[in-house]
């Protein structure tokens, strides 16, 4: 973050899309810590990089091209239009020409290039093509590090052609000789292991979950409950773990039991699937993707249960809606009236045009209220039967519950939103800097919703992206807890069927505090 | 000698630049895409996707979004092309199909639309630092080859005529390999190169970005994932 932007002028427009400056190589020695070598074997992998490195590479790379479709043609279609340049918030943000989404891409092709085509073969220099060596080797681990996947550039692209899939390739070929990246590692071990990305033993979530019984209960006097495990019930929830321990997090799961409780409907969640997320999807690792949500489709199977909704997070949503059905399909055993998977979104918009519940708007009058689109969500998935749904769905449900909602600029929202800076396994201290530069463009786009209509808060469906705002929003004048799960807006507005009058000034102090950087890890 | 050299030339061009694409177009169709990754929001039916692909290629709906200068040059430049191409039909062709004789006029003007957008993309590549930064040599010369194919064709037709009549007979005597004698004007010989190194050079080349559109699952793949189980057969193996 420049030192202007830390002492913001609020008058000021700022326009959000501006590329930083170009400054080669600002950002080539950001290097995220590397994997363990028990990170790295826990998923299958070498522990530190292995002799034959080059080889076995090469060997990847070209298994890679052979079984995707998309890596192959993308690989070979770039005509350096330039049209993605300026349309990666990383770009934007550090000005390093390496984070411009073809420059990416390019660090991969050059090498594909040199050993799968006629031209990089023979004329190697003519088409920008070049030997693998550790050099580049470490230059995939640090640039394909500062990609979050988010598609943006994929949207601007005459051919489609998305970086994330590139990303993910390099990042599957760097495990597979031995250079995994620690943060994405350990938390894919974590869920093999006990179920969730925090690595929370099923005691713990239990008396969590029981704590909130009791401050919902007291909140409202009603038996809302908050159910583990339950065989029989009719909907699994699989939400993000950081529900259960970080804030604010936490309101949205008070917010999702709330709606269950009013709609009477029996759910569960689950100890063997208390974790929504798949990092497996950010190391591009098929085979990891899948053993993650094979855990649920089992969790489903042993809970009997008729359906199964996702909690709000983004990249999951994304492997949920997209890939589940392919990775743990077919889902004959579920009730098939319903979509599987659900998005909550989907299933408390469906509650609020049915009149099953209904608002007290005037609760959420203390907020001005605009809506980050979550770009997994966004451009990876949908909501409702509609194309586009994903952004009405959200929206719909935040003007239902709030009387003050206003959208940012256009070029940052819906399809062309940008991303958070925190997704794609990057939310982690040891790149901090580059998650503060790459959340600037969406933190300019609030800052200028704050001035032309005095917004105070921004919701998001996405637990990275709920995280990362939490530490980058203060840099920008904005209180810590300036953003919301949507469903937060749901919980505090809805209206409970034999609810006493919650006391006013019923201070959040009582929930129990977040687990210490709980958040950071999800 | 000099007609013999051309004809060889252009079977050799002709067969790689069918035989590579062919082979190329096999390689992206059987290749796999285990995952659903369309961009959303996008078509939920095979319908729709027809759509998308329409306006992709026929509008550049993407680049529009993107940036409009790029998008106004590269209209020009393939519309051009487009155009000059079904104008050249009229060199193969015995009798001249009726609508290829249509648009002989609007042809010439398309030839300029076509120098105008390469030069525009040209300059833009050497002006503007990020795409300055992300250009090879080929690249470069990707766009000057092109540009000398225009401007050797423009010569033809507004400095020196050459004898089309005669270049018509050797075309049509290739096609049922009747060689008829090839005039020996300086900018046609550059010209028929020049062709002649695009077609070979096409299937090795950024120049796949034309049937690579085609294969992009961001933009063919149907957004209908719960809908419908998405399956491919190695992926199907690790179920076993
Ligand atoms: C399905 C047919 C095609 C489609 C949809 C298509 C689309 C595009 C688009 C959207 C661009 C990017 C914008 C630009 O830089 O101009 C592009 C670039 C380019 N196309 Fe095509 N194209 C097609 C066929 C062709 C053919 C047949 C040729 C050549 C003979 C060609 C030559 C080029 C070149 C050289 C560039 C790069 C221009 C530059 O360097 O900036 N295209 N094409
Ligand atoms: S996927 Fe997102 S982060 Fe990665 S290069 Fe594209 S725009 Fe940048
Ligand atoms: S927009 Fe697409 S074709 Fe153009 S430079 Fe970027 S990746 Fe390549
Ligand atoms: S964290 Fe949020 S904004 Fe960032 S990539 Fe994930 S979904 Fe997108």
């Amino acid at each position: 973050m420049t030192e202007e932007t830390k002492t913001i002028n609020h008058d000021e427009y700022l326009d959000p899309l501006k590329m930083a400056e170009l400054v080669p190589g600002c950002m080539s020695e950001l290097h995220s810590f590397e994997a363990k070598p028990e990170h790295q074997e826990k998923l299958g992998y070498p522990g530190g990089l292995v002799d034959d490195w080059h080889d076995k590479a090469i060997d990847k790379m070209g298994d890679l091209v052979s079984k995707y479709k998309g890596l192959r043609v993308f690989l070979d279609s770039c005509v350096k239009c330039g049209a993605c340049a300026d349309k990666c918030h990383y770009g934007m943000g550090t000005g390093d020409p390496k984070n411009m989404p073809v420059a990416r891409q390019d660090l991969f092709r050059s090498v594909y290039r040199r050993y799968f085509t006629t031209a990089g073969k023979y004329l190697p220099k003519l088409v920008g093509a070049r030997d693998l060596t550790e050099d580049v080797l470490d230059e995939w681990y640090n640039y394909f590090h500062q990609c979050s996947q988010c598609r943006r550039c994929s949207v601007y692209c005459p051919y489609g052609i998305d970086t994330a899939e590139i990303s993910m390739a390099a990042r599957e070929i760097l495990d597979t000789v031995g250079k995994g990246q620690k943060y994405c590692n350990e938390i894919i071990g974590k869920v093999h292991e006990l179920g969730n990305n925090l690595g929370l033993p099923d005691k713990a979530l239990r008396a969590t979950l029981e704590d909130f019984e009791e401050d919902l209960e007291e909140e409202t006097g009603l038996e809302i409950k908050l159910p583990l495990d339950v065989k029989g019930a009719d909907i699994l929830l699989v939400t993000p773990s950081a529900d259960f321990f970080a804030e604010p997090h936490i309101d949205g799961l008070l917010g999702y039991a709330k709606v269950f409780h009013e709609a009477g409907a029996t759910w569960t969640l689950s100890t063997t699937a208390s974790e929504a997320a798949n990092f497996g999807m950010f190391i591009g690792s098929y085979e990891n993707m899948r053993k993650v949500s094979l855990r649920i489709r089992k969790a489903a199977e042993e809970l009997g249960v008729k359906r199964i909704i996702f909690g709000e997070c983004g990249h999951a949503w994304r492997v949920a809606y997209s890939f589940l059905n392919t990775l743990a399909g077919p889902f004959d055993f579920l009730d098939r009236r319903y979509p599987v998977p659900q998005h909550i979104c989907e299933y408390t918009w469906d509650l609020i045009e049915r009149d099953i519940i209904k608002f007290d708007k005037s609760k959420n009058d203390e907020y001005r209220l605009t809506f980050h689109d979550s770009c997994n969500v966004a451009r990876a998935s949908r909501m409702g039967d509609k194309p586009g749904g994903q952004f009405d769905i959200p929206r719909n449900i935040l003007k239902a519950a709030c009387n003050h909602y206003f959208d940012m600029e256009e070029d940052t929202i819906k399809e062309a939103t940008v991303c958070c800076g925190g997704g794609g396994g990057l939310l982690t201290d040891d790149l901090m800097d580059l998650r503060k530069k790459g959340a600037s463009p969406r933190m300019k786009a609030l800052s200028n919703v704050r001035k032309e209509h005095g917004v105070t808060h921004m919701a998001a469906i996405c637990a990275i992206c709920k995280s990362q705002f939490a530490k980058v929003m203060p840099g920008y004048d904005f209180e810590i807890d300036s953003i919301l799960s949507v469903h937060q807006m749901v919980s505090n507005a809805i209206i409970l069927t034999g609810a006493i009058d919650p006391v006013e000034d019923d201070d959040d102090d009582e929930i129990p505090a977040a687990a210490p950087d709980a958040a950071a890890t999800t | 000698m000099l007609t013999i050299f051309y004809a060889v030339l252009f079977y050799v061009a002709t067969l790689t630049f069918v035989g590579g694409l062919a082979l190329r177009i096999y390689q992206y169709a059987t290749t796999p895409a285990p995952l659903k990754i369309p961009t959303t929001p996008g078509p939920t039916t095979r319908t729709g996707v027809v759509f998308r692909m329409f306006r992709e290629v026929a509008f550049f709906e993407s680049l529009f979004k993107s940036n409009k200068w790029i998008w106004v040059f590269s209209a020009l430049f393939h519309a051009g092309l487009l155009l000059v191409v079904l104008r050249h039909l009229r060199y193969f062709t015995q009798p001249v199909w009726f609508w290829v004789e249509l648009i002989q006029p609007i042809g010439i003007y398309a030839g300029f639309a076509m120098l105008i957008g390469l030069i525009g993309l040209f300059i833009r590549r050497i002006v503007v630092a990020m795409v300055r930064y992300i250009s090879s040599p080929s690249d470069y010369l990707m766009l000057l080859l092109l540009i000398f194919i225009g401007i050797s064709g423009a010569m033809m037709k507004f400095v020196s005529p050459v004898d089309v009549v005669a270049v018509k007979q050797f075309f049509l005597g290739l096609m049922v390999f009747d060689w008829k004698p090839l005039p020996s004007d300086f900018p046609l010989l550059v010209h028929l190169s020049l062709v002649a190194l695009l077609m070979i050079i096409f299937p090795f080349s950024k120049l796949l970005h034309a049937p690579g559109i085609f294969f992009s699952p961001t933009r063919y793949q149907v957004d209908n994932p719960r809908e419908k189980r998405h399956i491919v057969a190695w992926a199907a193996d690790l179920e076993k």
